[in-house]
């Protein structure tokens, strides 16, 4: 099998999706490393469904017995660092700016995400119950859906499938697929394939892609 | 005079009985949970609870931090409203394990139709309609409309007849303000229930809190309980204690 791209590479091509002054939500996995790539000269404001905006980098280990606040935590439960600026607010306030539409852009994981733009990442198969958390409300919500996840599951089987066989988190929702081997974007005519990692042609993507991609006439390989 | 403090989280719950609607400030880990509280009744041994709180209790930043798990191990608890079970399958938490042995009822809610469920019993508002859920199993047996071509979901304000909330900074009249992340649920919680009973870890002279700042008003608010030093919970950081199972860093 070819090599795939690791996951901070995947959080890198993501963090290229971001502008400048952009209210963004990370979901936990893949998403949370996106705060590690910010390019140079943008400012992101971060969001998190437990009441705060504007906050800073997580606490490295090093940094833990000086900075960590029980009190200042993100949804993933990570301690995080106070920045000038920043505000705390209620979760009724909190999940009014993700109803209301003032989240630029969310990136989340993902269980299976289908030719339509269908997401689930709520509930494993086999489980019976799941945690639903903030992120259905992010995924019906925020004007932009990024998706990050590996191309196939630990069992080989493709994730971007043609329909999800698990529980949706929302229906057509995701806008922008980043995985270890492609970007893909979700049109309105189905799948398109912009973006290739190296060393992998499209027949070989193709491969491990349930639905039929379309190829964009700009296709390139995948720049950081 | 209105003094709402009482000496001890003992008799702050002394009077909840048996089906109480309790609702439990709660994100994840222990920063905003009212944990003097929930220990206390468990001690006072309410049962049939129906427990409204963003977990289940058992998840977070320690997984064997004794939050409102304990609620659950004790068997205290009938029903629970939450958004979230436990991080893993291969660790359910104890609430997930008697879900599915069926000897407690869940009702799984999004997090934000959680929060405006709980908002909107505050404020007077019965139901509301959001876009979150429609298409997902959420959506199963509620009442669909349409607003400007997109589809919603009714959803109906939860009352509850105590709130346990974590404060940081309360006076006797019962105005809160809150520290950074603690904030969460605490405030709806607050202005929801019928009995709200606040933790706090300061509790200081009438006119001491700036009224600009207040964040939850004291007429939201019941009693009040000033957290004691207690070394065996450290509030502020003791990393052997919080690291334990920390996947955070």
């Amino acid at each position: 099998m070819k090599e795939r791209l690791p996951r901070e590479v995947i959080a890198m091509r993501i963090a290229r999706e971001l502008f400048d002054g952009a209210v963004v939500n990370l979901g936990i996995g893949i998403p949370t490393m996106v705060c590690n790539f910010i390019p140079e000269g943008i400012t992101v404001i971060y969001h998190t469904e437990n009441g705060a905006l504007g906050f800073g980098p997580v606490v490295t280990a090093e940094e833990f017995e000086e900075r960590a606040d029980i009190d200042l935590i993100n949804a993933g439960g990570q301690f995080v660092t106070p920045l000038p600026g920043m505000c705390f607010f209620h979760h009724a306030d909190s999940f009014g700016m993700i109803r209301g539409g003032h989240i630029d852009t969310t990136i989340l994981g993902v269980i299976q995400v289908s030719e339509k733009g269908d997401l689930a990442n709520w509930m494993t198969p086999g489980r019976g119950v799941g945690n639903i958390g903030g992120g259905m409300d992010l995924a019906f919500n925020a004007k932009r859906v990024i998706a990050a996840t590996e191309h196939i599951t630990k069992g080989g089987k493709p994730k971007i499938v043609k329909q999800c066989s698990v529980p949706l988190t929302a229906p057509r929702c995701v806008d922008l697929i980043v995985t270890d081997v492609a970007v893909i974007e979700v049109g309105k005519e189905g799948l398109v394939l912009r973006e290739f990692a190296p060393g992998w042609t499209v027949e070989e993507i193709q491969s491990i892609t349930e639905p039929k991609l379309m190829v964009a006439d700009d296709l390139k390989e995948i720049e950081l | 005079m209105i003094n709402k403090v009482m000496e001890t989280f003992e008799e702050a719950v002394a009077d909840i009985t048996d089906g109480a609607v309790i609702m439990i400030g709660n994100f994840a880990g222990p920063g905003g949970l009212p944990y003097y509280l929930i220990h206390a009744l468990k001690k006072q041994g309410a049962r049939n609870l129906t427990i409204v709180a963003n977990t289940a209790g058992g998840t977070g930043l320690t997984l064997d931090f004794d939050d409102h798990k304990i609620l659950f191990e004790s068997k205290q608890v009938r029903k629970v409203i939450t958004t979230y079970l436990s991080p893993s399958p291969t660790r359910p938490s104890p609430a997930e394990k008697q879900i599915a042995a069926g000897e407690v009822e869940l009702e799984l809610v999004p997090q934000g139709t959680l929060a405006e469920r709980i908002r909107c019993g505050a404020v007077g508002v019965p139901a509301f309609y959001t876009p979150t859920g429609f298409g997902t199993v959420i959506a199963e047996g509620k009442e669909v409309r349409y607003f400007d071509g997109r589809p919603h979901l009714l959803e109906h304000a939860i009352k509850a007849d105590y709130a346990f909330v974590r404060a940081y900074k309360s006076d006797r009249m019962g105005n809160l303000v809150y520290r950074g992340t603690m904030r969460q649920f605490n405030p709806i919680m607050a202005m929801n229930a019928r009995v709200t009973i606040a933790e706090v870890d300061e509790i200081v002279e009438i006119g001491e809190i700036d009224p600009e700042v207040v964040v939850t008003p004291g007429i939201f608010v019941n009693r009040i309980v000033r957290i004691e030093e207690d070394p065996g919970f450290p509030r502020h950081l003791d990393r052997s204690f919080w690291i334990r199972d920390s996947e955070a860093i």
